[in-house]
């Protein structure tokens, strides 16, 4: 199984995600291996219980084992899709629970303590700080609406209720945020930066 | 209401269900909600790599395989029959579901650490890069702290795991020795991280042994302490 699982690991995410299509459990698994930690940590920051962020992953792998037929690449990447599959099992989970909560979340997590992991946890603490830096460069009332929706799972009539804003005012501040995001991730800045150190 | 608003929304699942099912209709019909959903929520995805992600039990892996594998009776296993056939058969596997799906990824075999190291921050684009290289080979560090990337063509990365500040006045010095030779100074490090991450500034031949002294600030030209890590590449 480890065997097989390598193999696949110079596969593209799309590629795997067609394989699952075809019912290759492999595949299936090397996705995992790929997003496992994302996934979970998302689903954990949202429903903040080990148990329920288990049932969202499990679920989200499921659904995408399911419509991996139905997956089409032009719309986005397969990491956008699988990310975006948990999410909405942790939203449904938390609203359905009533658990949700603002405030954020004590980050104490022990990191894997295998050799092997080590790159994988420099890459995923890199992905860290990069989305976070871009994050603090939004306005703070974007950032805020951002937060509130994604990691709280508040839907934006909660939001601008609790905010104390028109819920028009909530939408811009989404759509501001979410495109000011896609500038500062995206392939431009890169560039700039690209050049700028080498 | 106008359904067009709700895009981001929608990209942030902070719709309620009502609100869900109307958007959702509408997207069937709009091509121009169609291309900005698919922007958006591309942002909306990033957002889950900002917060920590820790390992998931391992036995939520082993869950989720059995419960995909009794949803479908036609379990397909690709068969193992020495590495150049099977690598034979999975390229003609992906061809074929590729294709199924219109797509031609599968021929940029490393499309997906390309990406990856696409989005790093500049700084530490290089040693994403090694790191994500299918071809680097990995050896961990002796006692299993850390691992050592070395990518093809011999550039490195030290990668450790919790360790401590360098002590006041003191400073981590990386070290390349080549079989037969002397240990070449190869970069000043910290620590003081969760994860340590050093490009090594030297190359890796294969036989080198990669070490870490501490030494005072500023660094030395040969070691003067016992190294503190090492790994053989």
């Amino acid at each position: 199984m480890t065997g097989v699982t390598r193999e696949l690991a110079h596969l593209s995410d799309e590629a795997l995600v067609a394989l699952a299509a075809r019912s290759e459990q492999t595949a299936l698994g090397e996705l995992y291996d790929r997003y496992a930690r994302p996934a979970y940590g998302l689903a954990l920051r949202i429903l903040r219980d080990e148990s329920l962020a288990e049932d969202a992953v499990q679920e989200a792998f499921l659904a995408l084992w399911r419509s991996a037929a139905r997956f089409v690449p032009e719309r986005g990447k397969a990491s956008t899709w699988i990310l975006t599959l948990v999410h909405r099992r942790a939203v449904d989970l938390v609203r359905r629970e009533e658990r949700r909560r603002a405030d954020p979340l004590d980050d104490a997590h022990e990191p894997a303590d295998l050799a092997g992991g080590a790159d994988e946890e420099a890459w995923l603490r890199l992905q860290r700080e990069r989305v976070q830096e871009a994050l603090q460069k939004l306005p703070d009332q974007q950032r805020e609406a951002l937060e509130l929706a994604y990691y709280g799972g508040f839907t934006q009539a909660e939001l601008a209720e609790r905010l104390g804003q028109p819920i028009g005012t909530i939408k811009s501040r989404m759509f501001a945020g979410l495109s000011r995001l896609r500038e500062l991730l995206g392939d431009r800045g890169l560039e700039t930066a690209w050049t700028s150190t080498s | 209401m106008d359904l067009h608003e709700l895009t981001a929304a929608y990209a942030l699942d902070a719709l309620d269900a009502h609100e869900t099912r109307e958007y959702e209709a509408h997207l069937s019909q709009c091509e121009r909600c169609r291309g900005e959903l698919s922007a958006l929520s591309e942002s909306a995805a990033a957002l889950a790599w900002a917060v920590d992600s820790p390992v998931p039990p391992a036995a939520l892996r082993d869950r989720i395989l059995a419960a995909a594998a009794a949803e479908r009776t036609n379990v397909l296993t690709l068969p193992v029959r020495g590495q150049w056939l099977y690598r034979a058969t999975a390229a003609v596997a992906a061809v074929a579901a590729c294709a199924a799906v219109g797509l031609a990824v599968w021929a940029t075999t490393l499309s997906h650490s390309v990406s990856r190291e696409r989005t790093a921050r500049a700084a530490d684009a290089r040693a994403v890069e090694i790191l994500s290289d299918p071809a680097s080979r990995r050896i961990p560090l002796d006692g299993g702290a850390g691992v050592v990337a070395v990518d093809p063509t011999g550039q490195g990365v030290l990668v450790v795991n919790r360790l401590p500040h360098a002590p006041s006045g003191k400073t981590y010095e990386a070290w390349v020795i080549p079989p037969g030779g002397a240990p070449k100074p190869a970069g000043l490090f910290s620590g003081g991280e969760r994860t340590t991450i050093v490009r090594l500034e030297r190359s890796v031949p294969r036989g080198s042994v990669i070490a870490a002294t501490v030494e005072r600030t500023g660094g030395v030209d040969a070691p003067t302490e016992a190294p503190i890590l090492r790994a053989r590449a």
